[in-house]
């Protein structure tokens, strides 16, 4: 386990230097000079050689990746050039909204993903079962921003039931604030829990043919408790994975849900920091999400070996 | 499998013989299934209207006309007209355009560096390392995020929103090409090959990538679906097509400001794009049935 554990840190390395080098890049991505690219028309030459010397463009570009990468290591993304603070700082205030939405995201991807896949597979080719289906494909069809502009339309333009957007922190007034969450959370949660389901369904159909179960069903045992406490366990298992790899469509997606939502996270900052081409703020944005998403699959894929003893069998 | 001729012959007819007859069961296969043709159906509907938009419309997709702003569906405008007074019909069928153009381009662009990337990777172990690491590196983004970045470096324009799509999707293909380029490598046919002196080259464009085709022709299909949405949510953001082109994404953005008074401007180009993206993701399904008996769902 720990040789999995050490094997699979190491494998981080190159990936994390990957994003480092994609993200490091976004600024020369630019065309033309970046410091005059951020400043605009209006810009003197001073306030350029300014900007020029503040990001260190001046020197060659492997002297800037490694002083820039070496403030990333230590959370350190430079100053914003809009908002006038350090990125870290504007990244804080702005994490909770973001992680509060995912988290609700998520927890709505389970609660609705894993009884619709379970229910589905014990009513095998059932009008439920069709129906379930038919919502999980539709779900993967509906882009996050139609959704949401759909329950808008519904839930606060006709029925005046639920904000249209904004957000109230949960510290603040926690009926409020789960008022304002409710509808960015469940659009965001809609189509990775269709994926959810799809997977539990083929998963459950997979265990409910093993030889434990029939056993189970033909000492007498109802097929509730044989669900519940034999099958679905073991079914779960596959559906880890899952939640831990569409975590990175529901950070993806938290940043245009929040921007359909009005909700100040660090996903509308990032889209309203590329019209201020706050590119500091893009830049920590981005790295600080990415670099969740791969601690997040990395904790998820230790659990799973550590759940499941075939994997860690097989790792070791 | 009786061994009636050289093991090389075989295993050579093996690699050849076979094909035709394959075909000719998944084409089969491929028809016979409901979903799938109705799929297919809706999609090429879509596509026609796109290519011909100017005929199925005399109104223009951009010219304003602030006299008959915000009127809801009728006769003279089937989808009503947006707050310029453009007919949201025309911009509807003129905006599928931009989306199946850059969804089929970004499917192309990506089919084929992601191919070349996963044969190189696949069967020179020494390029392995390189390539997929710099591969899972592009994956630990998530990928609306990596082309959010990209878009705010190049500026929107709908030939950065290709650049940037091409690149989120390429790693996708070249994963998917290398596992079966791995697979299909140890073949006895491929050993075959190489011991009468064929070259590289040859055996990985004649044996190895028609191996892995029917696996990568099902991929791509989601990758168009994957890139339309992906286009139209970076033009919902502002950051994609630029806002004056009429694309789903740009009309939807548009829509939401005024969405209180007139649902039909979301609604409209909202439809046409869960309509597009559910039969690509059907017609996935069906191809994938069809290609590979094996993956067939329950």
């Amino acid at each position: 386990m720990t040789a999995y554990v050490m094997r699979r840190l190491i494998l981080l390395v190159p990936v994390i230097l990957v994003v480092g080098i994609v993200v490091f890049a976004l600024i020369h991505l630019t065309p033309g000079d970046p410091a005059a690219v951020m400043l605009g028309d209006r810009a003197t030459p001073e306030d350029l050689a300014r900007l020029r010397n503040q990001l260190g463009l001046n020197d060659p570009l492997p002297v800037q990746f490694v002083h820039w990468f070496g403030g990333v290591l230590h959370l350190d993304f430079g100053d914003s050039l809009f908002i006038g603070e350090p990125v870290t700082r504007a990244l804080l205030d702005r994490v909770q909204p973001t992680l509060l939405l995912t988290t609700y995201a998520m927890l709505f991807q389970i609660i609705i993903g894993v009884p619709a896949g379970v229910i589905s597979a014990v009513r095998h080719n059932s009008i439920v079962d069709r129906i379930v289906t038919v919502v999980a494909i539709s779900g993967a069809a509906i882009p996050t921003f139609f959704l949401g502009i759909l329950l808008i339309l519904i839930f606060a333009v006709r029925l005046h039931w639920l904000p249209s957007g904004g957000y109230t922190p949960i510290n603040e007034d926690p009926v409020k604030h789960f008022k304002s969450m409710l509808l960015p959370s469940f659009t965001l949660g809609f189509s990775s829990a269709g994926l959810l389901a799809r997977l539990v369904r083929s998963s459950m159909l997979d265990v409910m043919r093993e030889d434990y179960v029939r056993t189970a069903l033909a000492k007498g045992l109802p097929l509730r408790s044989v669900v519940t406490g034999h099958a679905l366990r073991n079914a779960l298992i596959p559906a880890l994975t899952v939640i831990g790899t569409s975590l990175g469509a529901l950070l993806g997606g938290a940043v245009v849900t929040e921007t359909v939502f009005t909700i100040p996270g660090m996903g509308r900052l990032v889209v309203q920091s590329i019209a201020r081409r706050d590119y500091p703020v893009i830049q920590g944005a981005v790295m600080a999400i990415a670099m969740t998403y791969v601690l997040v699959n990395l904790l998820v894929d230790i659990l799973y070996v550590y759940i499941d003893p075939r994997v860690r069998l097989g790792a070791d | 499998m009786v061994a009636t001729t050289s093991p090389v012959a075989e295993s050579f007819a093996l690699a050849e013989g076979v094909r035709p007859q394959r075909r000719a069961q998944w084409l089969h296969s491929l028809t016979g299934n409901p979903v799938t043709l109705v799929a297919g159906v809706i999609i090429s509907l879509i596509t026609l209207a796109a290519i011909f938009a100017p005929l199925l419309s005399s109104h223009s997709p951009t010219f304003l006309d602030p006299g008959i702003r915000l009127q809801g569906p009728s006769d003279s405008f089937l989808f009503g007209t947006d707050d310029g007074g453009r007919d949201v019909f025309t911009r509807v069928i003129y905006g599928g355009r931009v989306s199946l153009l850059i969804g089929v381009g970004v499917t192309l662009a990506s089919a084929v560096a992601g191919s070349l990337l996963g044969l190189l990777s696949g069967y020179y172990p020494r390029a392995d390392s390189l390539i997929m690491r710099t591969m899972d590196g592009l994956m630990a983004f998530p990928s609306i995020l990596l082309a959010i970045a990209i878009m705010a470096s190049l500026g929107p324009s709908a030939t950065n929103v290709f650049i940037s799509l091409a690149v989120v999707y390429t790693p996708t293909v070249a994963r998917l090409v290398r596992s079966t380029t791995l697979v299909t490598k140890q073949q006895p046919y491929v050993e075959s090959a190489r011991s009468i002196g064929m070259s590289d080259k040859a055996i990985l464009l004649k044996y190895i990538f028609p191996n892995g085709i029917s696996p990568l022709i099902v991929q791509c299909t989601f990758v168009v679906a994957y890139a339309i949405i992906s286009e139209a949510s970076l033009s919902f953001l502002g950051a994609g097509v630029n806002p004056e082109t009429p694309t789903w994404g740009n009309m939807l953005r548009d829509g939401q400001r005024v969405l209180q008074r007139a649902w039909w401007l979301s609604m409209f180009p909202g439809i046409a794009l869960v309509l597009t993206v559910l039969s690509l993701n059907l017609l996935g399904d069906g191809l994938r049935d069809a290609l590979d008996p094996r993956a067939r769902k329950r």
